[in-house]
Protein backbone atom coordinates (compact mmCIF):
# COMPACT_ATOMS: atom_id res chain seq x y z
CA UNK A 1 0.00 0.00 0.00
CA UNK A 2 1.31 3.39 -1.22
CA UNK A 3 2.57 5.22 1.99
CA UNK A 4 0.54 8.98 2.15
CA UNK A 5 2.95 11.36 2.82
CA UNK A 6 5.07 9.53 0.35
CA UNK A 7 2.29 10.72 -2.37
CA UNK A 8 2.12 14.11 -1.09
CA UNK A 9 5.70 14.29 -2.21
CA UNK A 10 5.30 16.24 -5.72
CA UNK A 11 2.38 18.85 -3.93
CA UNK A 12 5.11 19.29 -1.43
CA UNK A 13 8.05 19.55 -3.94
CA UNK A 14 5.75 22.03 -5.98
CA UNK A 15 4.79 24.08 -2.95
CA UNK A 16 8.77 24.36 -1.77
CA UNK A 17 9.76 25.32 -5.24
CA UNK A 18 7.25 27.83 -5.86
CA UNK A 19 8.19 29.71 -3.08
CA UNK A 20 12.07 29.29 -3.67
CA UNK A 21 11.67 30.70 -7.26
CA UNK A 22 9.28 33.89 -6.00
CA UNK A 23 11.95 34.55 -3.56
CA UNK A 24 13.30 38.34 -2.53
CA UNK A 25 16.82 39.48 -3.29
CA UNK A 26 19.06 37.78 -0.90
CA UNK A 27 21.65 39.95 1.20
CA UNK A 28 23.86 37.15 1.78
CA UNK A 29 26.99 38.90 3.58
CA UNK A 30 27.68 38.92 6.90
CA UNK A 31 26.17 41.68 8.69
CA UNK A 32 23.09 42.06 6.51
CA UNK A 33 20.90 39.97 7.39
CA UNK A 34 20.14 41.40 11.00
CA UNK A 35 19.31 38.69 12.56
CA UNK A 36 22.65 38.45 14.71
CA UNK A 37 25.76 36.62 13.62
CA UNK A 38 24.75 33.22 14.10
CA UNK A 39 22.95 33.42 11.05
CA UNK A 40 25.05 36.00 9.20
CA UNK A 41 27.39 33.35 9.32
CA UNK A 42 24.95 30.70 7.87
CA UNK A 43 23.55 32.48 5.14
CA UNK A 44 27.11 33.16 4.28
CA UNK A 45 27.89 29.86 3.43
CA UNK A 46 24.69 29.20 1.70
CA UNK A 47 25.21 31.62 -0.85
CA UNK A 48 28.66 30.90 -1.48
CA UNK A 49 29.20 28.68 -4.31
CA UNK A 50 32.63 27.99 -4.22
CA UNK A 51 31.89 26.31 -0.37
CA UNK A 52 28.66 24.54 -0.97
CA UNK A 53 29.84 22.56 -4.21
CA UNK A 54 32.82 20.89 -2.87
CA UNK A 55 30.86 20.11 0.59
CA UNK A 56 27.79 18.82 -1.70
CA UNK A 57 30.25 16.98 -3.77
CA UNK A 58 31.99 15.28 -0.62
CA UNK A 59 28.27 14.92 0.84
CA UNK A 60 26.94 12.54 -2.70
CA UNK A 61 30.33 10.58 -2.61
CA UNK A 62 29.93 9.83 0.83
CA UNK A 63 26.36 9.02 0.62
CA UNK A 64 27.15 6.81 -2.33
CA UNK A 65 29.47 4.47 -0.91
CA UNK A 66 27.31 3.85 1.89
CA UNK A 67 26.10 5.36 6.01
CA UNK A 68 29.53 4.42 7.45
CA UNK A 69 30.90 6.68 5.13
CA UNK A 70 28.55 9.33 5.42
CA UNK A 71 28.60 9.18 9.55
CA UNK A 72 32.43 9.83 9.23
CA UNK A 73 32.14 12.74 6.52
CA UNK A 74 29.53 14.34 8.69
CA UNK A 75 31.23 14.51 11.77
CA UNK A 76 34.45 15.41 10.59
CA UNK A 77 34.18 17.86 8.03
CA UNK A 78 32.07 20.12 10.67
CA UNK A 79 34.85 19.75 13.04
CA UNK A 80 37.76 20.64 10.62
CA UNK A 81 35.78 23.46 9.30
CA UNK A 82 35.32 24.81 12.69
CA UNK A 83 39.16 24.26 13.38
CA UNK A 84 40.30 25.63 10.16
CA UNK A 85 37.83 28.56 10.97
CA UNK A 86 39.38 29.52 14.33
CA UNK A 87 43.05 29.15 12.90
CA UNK A 88 41.86 31.25 10.29
CA UNK A 89 40.22 34.39 13.28
CA UNK A 90 43.77 34.76 14.27
CA UNK A 91 45.90 34.68 11.00
CA UNK A 92 46.79 37.69 8.95
CA UNK A 93 45.63 37.35 5.21
CA UNK A 94 45.18 34.63 2.60
CA UNK A 95 43.98 34.79 -0.45
CA UNK A 96 42.19 31.74 -2.08
CA UNK A 97 43.88 30.12 -5.03
CA UNK A 98 42.08 29.57 -7.97
CA UNK A 99 44.05 26.69 -8.82
CA UNK A 100 42.96 24.62 -5.45
CA UNK A 101 39.21 25.59 -5.74
CA UNK A 102 39.52 23.96 -9.37
CA UNK A 103 41.39 21.05 -8.24
CA UNK A 104 38.67 20.20 -5.20
CA UNK A 105 35.97 20.48 -7.72
CA UNK A 106 37.98 18.04 -10.26
CA UNK A 107 38.82 15.78 -7.09
CA UNK A 108 36.17 15.10 -5.57
CA UNK A 109 33.41 15.51 -8.98
CA UNK A 110 35.67 12.64 -10.32
CA UNK A 111 35.51 10.46 -7.55
CA UNK A 112 32.37 11.03 -7.40
CA UNK A 113 31.31 10.19 -11.38
CA UNK A 114 33.61 6.93 -11.06
CA UNK A 115 32.31 5.92 -8.11
CA UNK A 116 35.29 5.25 -6.93
CA UNK A 117 36.08 3.17 -4.19
CA UNK A 118 37.63 5.27 -2.14
CA UNK A 119 38.16 3.76 1.59
CA UNK A 120 36.12 4.95 5.04
CA UNK A 121 39.74 6.94 6.20
CA UNK A 122 40.49 8.02 2.68
CA UNK A 123 37.27 9.81 3.00
CA UNK A 124 37.37 11.39 6.77
CA UNK A 125 40.97 12.58 4.96
CA UNK A 126 39.46 14.69 2.44
CA UNK A 127 36.50 15.39 4.54
CA UNK A 128 39.36 17.02 7.03
CA UNK A 129 41.53 19.04 4.69
CA UNK A 130 38.61 20.31 2.62
CA UNK A 131 37.27 21.40 6.18
CA UNK A 132 40.48 22.99 7.17
CA UNK A 133 41.07 24.42 4.03
CA UNK A 134 37.73 26.47 3.76
CA UNK A 135 37.77 27.28 6.96
CA UNK A 136 40.64 28.35 6.94
CA UNK A 137 39.71 30.65 4.30
CA UNK A 138 36.46 31.84 6.05
CA UNK A 139 38.19 32.48 9.08
CA UNK A 140 40.38 34.67 7.37
CA UNK A 141 37.43 36.85 5.79
CA UNK A 142 35.59 37.34 8.56
CA UNK A 143 38.65 38.17 11.10
CA UNK A 144 37.84 41.74 11.62
CA UNK A 145 34.57 40.72 13.12
CA UNK A 146 33.60 41.04 16.90
CA UNK A 147 31.47 38.42 16.51
CA UNK A 148 32.90 36.01 14.12
CA UNK A 149 33.06 33.42 16.38
CA UNK A 150 29.73 33.32 16.41
CA UNK A 151 29.39 33.71 13.03
CA UNK A 152 31.69 30.68 12.06
CA UNK A 153 29.51 28.64 14.36
CA UNK A 154 26.29 28.77 12.42
CA UNK A 155 28.48 28.63 9.03
CA UNK A 156 29.36 25.49 10.33
CA UNK A 157 25.98 24.56 11.66
CA UNK A 158 24.83 25.12 8.18
CA UNK A 159 27.83 22.85 6.95
CA UNK A 160 26.58 20.24 9.13
CA UNK A 161 22.84 20.25 7.90
CA UNK A 162 24.08 19.97 4.22
CA UNK A 163 26.15 17.35 4.19
CA UNK A 164 23.84 15.50 7.05
CA UNK A 165 20.94 15.88 4.32
CA UNK A 166 23.09 15.40 0.98
CA UNK A 167 24.47 12.27 2.07
CA UNK A 168 21.44 10.97 3.65
CA UNK A 169 19.05 11.63 1.06
CA UNK A 170 21.66 9.50 -1.60
CA UNK A 171 21.95 6.65 1.27
CA UNK A 172 18.59 6.10 1.13
CA UNK A 173 18.29 5.33 -3.10
CA UNK A 174 18.00 2.41 -4.28
CA UNK A 175 17.03 3.05 -8.05
CA UNK A 176 20.29 2.14 -10.48
CA UNK A 177 19.02 4.96 -12.21
CA UNK A 178 18.85 7.59 -8.93
CA UNK A 179 22.08 6.49 -8.24
CA UNK A 180 23.50 7.29 -12.16
CA UNK A 181 21.92 10.19 -11.72
CA UNK A 182 24.32 11.94 -8.69
CA UNK A 183 27.28 10.62 -10.47
CA UNK A 184 26.31 12.71 -13.63
CA UNK A 185 26.03 15.69 -11.01
CA UNK A 186 29.46 14.58 -10.07
CA UNK A 187 30.58 14.81 -13.61
CA UNK A 188 29.11 18.30 -14.11
CA UNK A 189 31.16 19.09 -10.81
CA UNK A 190 34.03 17.93 -12.66
CA UNK A 191 33.13 19.58 -16.09
CA UNK A 192 32.91 22.57 -13.90
CA UNK A 193 36.78 22.36 -11.78
CA UNK A 194 38.14 21.85 -15.66
CA UNK A 195 36.52 25.15 -16.68
CA UNK A 196 37.66 26.91 -13.61
CA UNK A 197 41.46 25.32 -14.34
CA UNK A 198 41.66 26.96 -17.78
CA UNK A 199 39.83 30.52 -16.39
CA UNK A 200 42.80 30.20 -13.47
CA UNK A 201 45.54 29.88 -16.25
CA UNK A 202 43.83 32.41 -18.35
CA UNK A 203 43.82 34.95 -15.52
CA UNK A 204 47.49 34.49 -13.78
CA UNK B 1 3.70 -1.12 -10.40
CA UNK B 2 6.20 1.30 -9.03
CA UNK B 3 7.63 2.54 -12.52
CA UNK B 4 9.65 5.67 -12.84
CA UNK B 5 7.03 7.03 -14.39
CA UNK B 6 4.57 6.67 -11.31
CA UNK B 7 7.31 7.40 -8.90
CA UNK B 8 6.47 10.50 -7.02
CA UNK B 9 10.05 11.27 -6.20
CA UNK B 10 10.68 11.37 -10.58
CA UNK B 11 7.33 13.23 -10.68
CA UNK B 12 8.69 15.56 -8.15
CA UNK B 13 11.53 16.34 -9.95
CA UNK B 14 10.86 16.40 -12.94
CA UNK B 15 8.42 19.17 -11.90
CA UNK B 16 10.87 20.91 -9.92
CA UNK B 17 13.53 21.29 -13.02
CA UNK B 18 10.68 22.53 -15.32
CA UNK B 19 9.94 25.44 -12.42
CA UNK B 20 13.74 25.62 -12.10
CA UNK B 21 14.15 26.52 -15.47
CA UNK B 22 11.19 28.89 -15.88
CA UNK B 23 12.53 31.20 -12.80
CA UNK B 24 13.15 34.76 -13.06
CA UNK B 25 16.83 36.07 -12.98
CA UNK B 26 17.65 35.90 -8.95
CA UNK B 27 20.19 39.07 -7.79
CA UNK B 28 21.79 37.15 -4.58
CA UNK B 29 24.87 38.65 -4.45
CA UNK B 30 24.50 42.13 -6.19
CA UNK B 31 28.41 43.36 -5.48
CA UNK B 32 29.57 40.51 -7.86
CA UNK B 33 27.26 39.79 -10.41
CA UNK B 34 27.51 36.14 -9.97
CA UNK B 35 23.93 35.96 -11.06
CA UNK B 36 24.87 37.09 -14.07
CA UNK B 37 27.81 34.79 -14.52
CA UNK B 38 25.58 31.70 -13.99
CA UNK B 39 23.30 33.19 -16.64
CA UNK B 40 25.45 34.18 -19.21
CA UNK B 41 27.16 30.74 -18.50
CA UNK B 42 24.16 28.62 -19.00
CA UNK B 43 22.87 31.22 -21.81
CA UNK B 44 26.24 30.14 -24.21
CA UNK B 45 26.05 26.46 -24.83
CA UNK B 46 22.20 26.84 -26.09
CA UNK B 47 22.59 30.25 -27.77
CA UNK B 48 24.60 28.27 -30.87
CA UNK B 49 21.95 25.73 -33.17
CA UNK B 50 24.95 24.07 -34.17
CA UNK B 51 25.89 23.04 -30.25
CA UNK B 52 22.14 22.71 -29.64
CA UNK B 53 22.20 20.18 -32.18
CA UNK B 54 25.06 18.20 -31.56
CA UNK B 55 23.96 17.83 -27.75
CA UNK B 56 20.77 16.47 -28.28
CA UNK B 57 21.70 14.12 -30.72
CA UNK B 58 24.81 12.79 -27.94
CA UNK B 59 20.82 12.25 -25.96
CA UNK B 60 19.43 10.55 -28.61
CA UNK B 61 22.06 8.28 -29.71
CA UNK B 62 22.15 7.81 -26.08
CA UNK B 63 18.58 7.16 -25.57
CA UNK B 64 18.81 4.46 -28.54
CA UNK B 65 22.06 2.23 -27.82
CA UNK B 66 19.99 1.88 -24.19
CA UNK B 67 22.45 1.29 -20.61
CA UNK B 68 25.08 1.82 -20.30
CA UNK B 69 25.42 4.26 -23.06
CA UNK B 70 22.36 6.25 -21.61
CA UNK B 71 24.51 7.80 -18.72
CA UNK B 72 28.25 6.91 -20.20
CA UNK B 73 28.04 9.20 -23.47
CA UNK B 74 26.32 12.42 -21.41
CA UNK B 75 28.75 11.80 -18.50
CA UNK B 76 31.75 11.81 -21.63
CA UNK B 77 30.66 14.58 -23.33
CA UNK B 78 30.29 17.39 -20.46
CA UNK B 79 34.12 16.22 -19.48
CA UNK B 80 35.49 16.13 -22.76
CA UNK B 81 33.95 19.30 -24.06
CA UNK B 82 35.25 21.00 -20.69
CA UNK B 83 38.92 19.93 -21.12
CA UNK B 84 38.43 21.60 -24.84
CA UNK B 85 37.04 24.83 -23.17
CA UNK B 86 40.19 24.96 -20.43
CA UNK B 87 42.79 24.33 -24.14
CA UNK B 88 40.72 27.73 -25.01
CA UNK B 89 40.69 29.50 -22.35
CA UNK B 90 44.38 28.59 -22.07
CA UNK B 91 44.70 29.95 -25.58
CA UNK B 92 45.77 26.64 -27.09
CA UNK B 93 44.96 26.91 -30.83
CA UNK B 94 42.46 23.86 -32.15
CA UNK B 95 42.61 24.16 -36.16
CA UNK B 96 39.53 23.51 -38.04
CA UNK B 97 37.07 23.87 -34.88
CA UNK B 98 33.84 25.47 -36.99
CA UNK B 99 34.47 22.28 -39.09
CA UNK B 100 34.39 19.94 -36.41
CA UNK B 101 31.63 21.23 -34.73
CA UNK B 102 29.42 21.17 -38.08
CA UNK B 103 30.70 17.03 -38.96
CA UNK B 104 29.78 15.64 -34.97
CA UNK B 105 26.50 17.31 -35.90
CA UNK B 106 26.37 15.49 -39.09
CA UNK B 107 28.07 12.32 -37.91
CA UNK B 108 26.08 12.24 -34.77
CA UNK B 109 22.99 12.94 -37.03
CA UNK B 110 23.73 9.80 -38.76
CA UNK B 111 24.65 7.85 -35.94
CA UNK B 112 20.96 8.24 -35.05
CA UNK B 113 19.05 8.14 -38.48
CA UNK B 114 21.03 4.38 -39.05
CA UNK B 115 20.86 3.72 -35.32
CA UNK B 116 24.06 2.53 -35.92
CA UNK B 117 25.58 0.38 -32.85
CA UNK B 118 29.27 0.36 -32.28
CA UNK B 119 31.28 -0.93 -29.01
CA UNK B 120 30.15 1.44 -26.04
CA UNK B 121 34.34 2.49 -26.03
CA UNK B 122 33.79 3.62 -29.96
CA UNK B 123 30.63 5.63 -29.14
CA UNK B 124 32.30 7.28 -26.51
CA UNK B 125 35.27 7.94 -28.32
CA UNK B 126 34.02 9.52 -31.28
CA UNK B 127 31.38 11.49 -28.73
CA UNK B 128 34.27 13.15 -27.03
CA UNK B 129 36.53 13.58 -30.01
CA UNK B 130 33.50 16.19 -31.21
CA UNK B 131 33.20 17.12 -27.54
CA UNK B 132 36.78 18.79 -27.72
CA UNK B 133 36.08 21.52 -30.88
CA UNK B 134 32.51 22.42 -29.09
CA UNK B 135 34.28 23.01 -25.67
CA UNK B 136 37.22 24.76 -27.55
CA UNK B 137 34.85 27.45 -29.15
CA UNK B 138 32.93 28.07 -25.86
CA UNK B 139 36.60 28.14 -24.12
CA UNK B 140 37.93 30.85 -26.49
CA UNK B 141 34.45 33.02 -26.97
CA UNK B 142 33.97 33.33 -22.73
CA UNK B 143 33.52 37.32 -22.11
CA UNK B 144 35.80 38.94 -19.02
CA UNK B 145 34.78 39.91 -16.36
CA UNK B 146 32.30 37.32 -15.15
CA UNK B 147 32.28 34.80 -12.07
CA UNK B 148 34.82 31.61 -13.07
CA UNK B 149 32.72 29.69 -10.88
CA UNK B 150 29.13 30.33 -11.61
CA UNK B 151 30.17 30.95 -15.23
CA UNK B 152 31.32 27.70 -15.56
CA UNK B 153 28.86 25.82 -13.43
CA UNK B 154 25.70 27.10 -15.76
CA UNK B 155 27.28 26.24 -18.94
CA UNK B 156 28.22 22.60 -17.86
CA UNK B 157 24.49 22.35 -16.02
CA UNK B 158 23.40 23.89 -19.57
CA UNK B 159 25.23 21.30 -21.80
CA UNK B 160 23.88 18.44 -19.49
CA UNK B 161 20.30 19.83 -19.76
CA UNK B 162 20.46 19.67 -23.61
CA UNK B 163 21.73 15.69 -23.09
CA UNK B 164 18.81 15.49 -20.49
CA UNK B 165 16.56 16.77 -23.35
CA UNK B 166 17.86 14.17 -26.14
CA UNK B 167 17.52 11.19 -23.73
CA UNK B 168 14.01 12.69 -22.89
CA UNK B 169 12.94 12.33 -26.26
CA UNK B 170 14.75 9.50 -26.83
CA UNK B 171 12.75 8.01 -24.22
CA UNK B 172 10.44 7.49 -27.32
CA UNK B 173 12.21 4.36 -28.45
CA UNK B 174 10.59 1.85 -26.96
CA UNK B 175 8.10 2.10 -29.25
CA UNK B 176 7.94 1.28 -33.27
CA UNK B 177 6.42 4.53 -33.78
CA UNK B 178 9.20 6.28 -31.62
CA UNK B 179 11.97 4.14 -33.61
CA UNK B 180 10.97 6.16 -36.48
CA UNK B 181 10.13 9.72 -35.31
CA UNK B 182 14.00 9.02 -33.88
CA UNK B 183 15.49 8.24 -37.32
CA UNK B 184 13.46 11.42 -38.71
CA UNK B 185 14.99 13.89 -35.74
CA UNK B 186 18.41 12.12 -36.80
CA UNK B 187 17.80 13.02 -40.55
CA UNK B 188 16.96 16.60 -39.37
CA UNK B 189 20.16 16.78 -37.35
CA UNK B 190 22.02 15.78 -40.45
CA UNK B 191 20.73 18.67 -42.46
CA UNK B 192 21.43 21.20 -39.80
CA UNK B 193 25.01 20.04 -39.63
CA UNK B 194 24.85 19.78 -43.29
CA UNK B 195 24.01 23.22 -43.60
CA UNK B 196 26.51 24.80 -40.62
CA UNK B 197 28.90 22.51 -42.89
CA UNK B 198 27.93 24.93 -45.91
CA UNK B 199 28.49 28.18 -43.91
CA UNK B 200 31.75 27.39 -42.48
CA UNK B 201 33.06 26.25 -45.97
CA UNK B 202 31.36 29.18 -47.82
Amino acid sequence: MKNSSQSRLPLYAFVVFTFAMCALPAEAHLNTTGMGPFYDGLVHFLMSPEDIVPVLALALLAGLRGASYGRRALFTLPVAWLVGGLAGLSAVTATPHPFIAAAWFLLLGGLLAADAKVSVRATTALAALLGIYHGYLNGVGMGHFDTAAVALLGLVFAVFALIALAAAFVVRLRAHWARIAVRVAGSWIAASGLLMLGWAFRTH
Amino acid sequence: MNTPRHNPLVRATALAVFVFLCAQMAFAHPQKGEAVGFLTGFRHPISGLDHVLAMVAVGLWGAQLGAPAIWVLPVAFPLVMAFGGMLGLMGLPLPGTEYGIALSAILLGAAVLFEVRPPLGVAAALVGFFAIFHGHAHGTELPPGQSALLYSMGFVIATGCLHALGIGIGTVHRWAWGQKFLRVAGALVVIGGSFFMWKAVA
